[in-house]
């Protein structure tokens, strides 16, 4: 007997309790908690992301459309980056304004030569307010998971509204779960000393994130 | 120390060291403390705590209850995907999966996501014996592996260190693994941080297998879940060529939507945050994103003996957040390590002694290492009553009775170790059941009480040890209702 | 309303102050309560100590002795959660075990009308003043049976606050367990102990005079550790503290 068999089976047994008709899935949950918390209008949801973004040490910036290349410009001379890792689909007006060298992500650059590359600008696929959290899902203007995990600094921008839900609830109900996803809330963190907070271990140490949208 | 946990002695035995451990005690008390404060704010937060929780609670019993089903919808899903499943009925056999498949790469070394599973089948010392070496990644594992150390906590398993023990550590002992921590090295978590993060990553970007496990398994869509913090386990699943993940069969939700209950509740209970840094979720491979080739070893290894068992199975709920550990006022005093196993704390002791049997001393000893407080069912966010299993356990151990081990019906003997109590409980049902007989031993007691010594030989010293003992009044209450009428008749 | 005292083993035979401050209590409310001698145990001891089988006819008696009360009030939270949680249960098991419905229609009966002291008088009676005085300062330790399987929350805490003369200090870390737990306190007696010390130092802690709880097993314990490490604090049973007046005061 093979292994998935005698599992299986020893399943089957373990469960003799159980009737063959016992509830089914669609009613054998109550979901009585809520979609979102709150109820916010579209502007107050905004704002929660921005607070709930900076509460875990991301550094929160807005721009228009038009402000966008020239803040992405200013935030990578700030981090004094010589190159910036870009995604294949990235909005080539993003990076428009100039600055560091652009490093495409291709499929046989291996980790050790992207771990050269000290910033990465992406977009993102949704981003959570209540949990100040951004998820990605590799999407032409978000990449391989791994240029948002190689670079010291993230620069993440979020179109506002259109880009932001509420809660945890609505964003798995805009997400491919085909896709390989990457939910990010702060910059990496731990807590393992103490059992107290300390950010910055493996993945981007800095997280940059632009809110863009408006007039 | 040794890095396993056979021959361990019971559970009061080894909590009485760590009891008289000053520094173990301060540790452990400056974490848990810490960590309860954040995690009762985090869930105050959120404002339909209750209903996520009993969501949660039915979600996994529903899978429970239909095990055999979803398992083989995750199979064909994964398959589809372009994984490969496996399944290992006992730790030996995912033991042997798992090195055959790092062999078939041609690599003698892996880098690992913090994992219970492959702690709990002792992947590590598998591999080692085959020449292969197991990098622990996760900051708290680096810890207890650079310093040959046991885990004792679910989430931090080096909540026994300090700050200044892990500064020596890593001082002492990463050269030995590769890079040497920096020089001058001081106790900050933060620089503690950047050791670990410089030592790691030679060996995350020359890594060509990871291995993993999972939070969740999603049935429906083939999809797994690791949530983490530090950007370790991002690392061990995108940038390998070979993905091995190493998951226990409970781990299964039905749907992609059942994630939304436990990405709120998951977070918030563990490492109290709004939500962890890094959540990963893969179906099978992706074209030019991440390993090329994904293993899913499905694991049983006493987790449907525990399913056999109608009290028992609620265990197989639990989701590793650690809560009932940060509560327990006995995690507390005894440390992890106490629990002779890698689930310590009050889930440890209804886990263990049912995926391994109360066959050892240590097992058998789990199900009273508890005062039966309550904190831990309080907390917990998919509702396991930790104390009802607790007593279900006592009950297997004094009373016996029939269990499944390894798939087998077997009927447990009364404990030997427990004849003296098992006499003494008949001997008291005997007594309660006659008001008489009751009624003539508390005149006998409260006749004699001028002779009752304030310290008791035998078992009794367990009590009188530290504590007095009550003094007897001169009658009890019985004899004075009687006597007064019930204080009518205006006697005192 | 016929209203029985479910006094409890411990209190009986150890604690019969605690008995007679109860029925002083609820005479002085108006409430005529009876003792039914025949009342023995409840069978916790046996039950949490994994001897479900001989707790039964022990939880048997019981419903035999209170059947016939309109409401039982016990001034133990644990005892009090015995009958509330754990005997519908131990109906349920049985049932499960193919033992029929018997044990769990014997035990239904007093389930319902089985009340702890403090959610008697603050739900049924709806009194939070007791009317009674105690000039001393108080800290409260809610012992875990009583706060968890019961859910008594604040009740204890509101009667403390009416009590003229009483000067209620929060104890520290008060939800944390004392230690005693039953046969925990002897089959772990090193983490109990330390348990019961830590209790007994935030007690101290707070200044008071006294530690109420509702409990005496419980009390048992902490008041016997606060003697061996000769604390200035002493342990009081809630009920002591109701009963006393001006004219009749408790120490």
């Amino acid at each position: 007997m093979s292994s998935r068999e005698r599992i299986l089976g020893r399943v089957r047994r373990a469960l003799a309790d159980v009737p063959r008709d016992d509830t089914p899935y669609e009613r054998a949950v109550e979901r009585a908690y809520l979609r979102e918390h709150g109820g916010l209008g579209v502007e107050a949801t905004v704002d929660l992301l921005a607070e709930n973004l900076a509460d875990y040490r991301a550094i929160v910036h807005r721009a228009t459309e038009e402000e966008l290349p020239a803040v992405i410009m200013r935030l990578l001379a700030e981090h004094g980056s010589p190159y910036v890792l870009v995604p294949p689909g990235l909005p080539p007006e993003w990076l428009s304004a100039g600055g560091p060298t652009r490093v495409d992500d291709r499929a046989e650059s291996t980790p050790a030569e992207l771990d050269g590359v000290a910033s990465v600008v992406t977009g993102c696929a949704v981003a959570i307010a209540e949990t100040g959290t951004i998820v990605l899902d590799g999407g032409p203007e978000q990449g391989r998971r791994r240029i948002t995990l190689i670079p010291d600094h993230h620069i993440c921008v979020v179109r506002v509204p259109d880009q932001v839900v509420a809660s945890v609830p609505q964003a798995l109900g805009r997400l491919d779960p085909a896709r390989p996803l990457t939910w990010i809330s702060g910059p990496s963190a731990t807590s393992d000393i103490e059992l107290d907070r300390v950010e910055g271990v493996h993945g981007p140490r800095t997280l940059e994130v632009v809110l863009v949208g408006g007039e | 120390m040794s890095g396993t946990f056979v021959g361990m002695p019971a559970f009061p035995v080894a909590a009485r060291e760590a009891v008289g451990d000053g520094t173990l005690r301060a540790n452990l008390r400056h974490a848990t403390h810490t960590i309860r404060a954040k995690r009762a704010n985090a869930v105050a937060e959120v404002s339909d705590w209750a209903a996520l929780r009993e969501a949660g609670k039915q979600i996994k019993d529903h899978t429970l209850r239909r095990l055999d089903d979803y398992l083989v919808q995750l199979e064909e899903a994964v398959t589809a995907a372009g994984g490969v499943v496996h399944w290992a009925a006992d730790a030996d056999e995912a033991n042997r999966i798992v090195t055959a498949l790092v062999k078939e790469t041609g690599e003698s070394e892996v880098v690992k996501v913090k994992s219970m599973a492959t702690q709990e089948i002792g992947l590590n010392e598998a591999l080692e014996a085959e020449g292969i070496r197991a990098y622990e990644t996760d900051l708290a594992e680096l810890i207890v592996q650079l310093g040959k150390d046991r885990p004792s906590h679910i989430l931090v398993p080096a909540i026994h260190r300090n700050r200044g023990e892990i500064r020596d550590i890593f001082a002492r002992e990463m050269g030995e693994w590769g890079r040497a921590a920096p020089e001058g090295l001081t106790d900050t978590p933060a620089e503690l941080a950047e050791a670990a993060r410089l030592h790691l990553r030679e060996k995350f970007l020359r890594a060509k297998v990871g291995i993993s496990g999972a939070n969740f398994m999603v049935a429906e869509t083939g999809t797994l879940v690791v949530v983490e913090s530090e950007g370790n386990g991002r690392m061990c699943l995108t940038l390998p060529e070979t993905l091995i993940s190493v998951v226990g069969i409970e781990k299964i939700v039905p749907t992609w939507r059942d994630l939304e209950v436990f990405l709120q509740t998951l977070p918030r209970s563990s490492t109290a945050e709004r939500m962890n840094p890094y959540t990963s979720t893969w179906t099978g491979t992706s074209d030019g994103d991440g390993p090329r080739v994904f293993h899913l070893v499905l694991l049983d290894n006493g987790r449907t003996d525990t399913l056999a068992d109608e009290v028992g199975r609620q265990a197989l709920r639990c989701i590793r957040c650690s809560a009932c550990l940060n509560v327990c006022p006995v995690y507390e005093r005894a440390g992890g390590h106490a629990y002779g196993s890698v689930y310590p704390g009050p889930i440890g002791a209804i886990l263990s002694p049912q995926l391994r049997g109360t066959a050892s001393e240590i097992d058998a000893s789990l199900p009273y290492a508890s005062s039966l407080c309550g904190a831990c069912y309080e907390v917990c966010p998919v509702a396991i009553d930790i104390p009802e299993v607790l007593v279900h356990l006592r009950e297997r151990i004094a009373e016996g009775g029939e269990v499944t081990r390894e798939g087998n019906k077997v009927v447990l003997r009364p404990a030997k170790g427990h004849a003296a109590e098992r006499a003494a409980m008949r001997a008291a049902r005997w007594a309660f059941a006659r008001p008489g007989v009751l009624r003539a031993g508390q005149r006998l007691a409260s006749r004699t009480r001028r002779l009752h010594p304030r310290s008791l030989p035998g078992p009794g010293r367990a009590w009188s040890a530290t504590r007095d003992l009550p003094p007897v009044p001169a009658e009890p209450f019985r004899d004075w209702w009687q006597r007064t009428n019930g204080g009518k008749d205006g006697a005192k | 309303m016929r209203v029985a005292l479910f006094l409890t083993c411990v209190n009986d035979t150890l604690y019969p102050d605690t008995g007679r401050a109860v029925v002083k209590l609820l005479t002085r409310l108006g409430v005529d309560v009876d003792f039914p001698a025949a009342q023995t145990c409840c069978g916790q001891a046996h039950y949490n100590t994994g001897y479900r089988h001989e707790a039964e006819p022990l939880a048997r008696h019981f419903a035999d002795v209170f059947g016939e009360y309109d409401a039982i009030v016990t001034p133990s939270g644990s005892c009090g959660a015995m009958v509330r949680e754990l005997y519908p249960r131990m109906g349920e098991r049985a049932r499960a075990e193919g033992r029929g419905d018997s044990l769990a229609a014997t035990l239904a009966p007093v389930v319902p009308k089985t009340y702890e002291l403090s959610e008697f008088l603050v739900d049924v009676l709806g009194v939070t003043d007791v009317g009674a005085y105690y000039p001393h300062t108080v800290t409260y330790h809610p012992t875990c049976h009583g706060l968890r399987s019961l859910g008594l929350g604040d009740r204890p805490r509101r009667l403390l606050g009416a009590v003229k003369g009483l000067e209620l200090v929060e104890l520290p870390g008060a939800e944390e367990c004392c230690g005693f737990g039953g046969t925990f306190a002897v089959k772990n007696a090193d983490v109990s102990a330390a348990m019961g010390a830590d209790k007994v130092r935030n007690a101290e802690s707070t200044g008071a005079e006294v530690l109420c709880a509702a409990d005496n097993s419980c009390l048992m314990h902490i008041g016997g550790t606060m003697t061996r490490l000769r604390a200035g604090i002493r342990p009081v049973h809630l009920a002591e503290i109701l009963a006393s007046t001006e004219e009749e005061p408790a120490v």
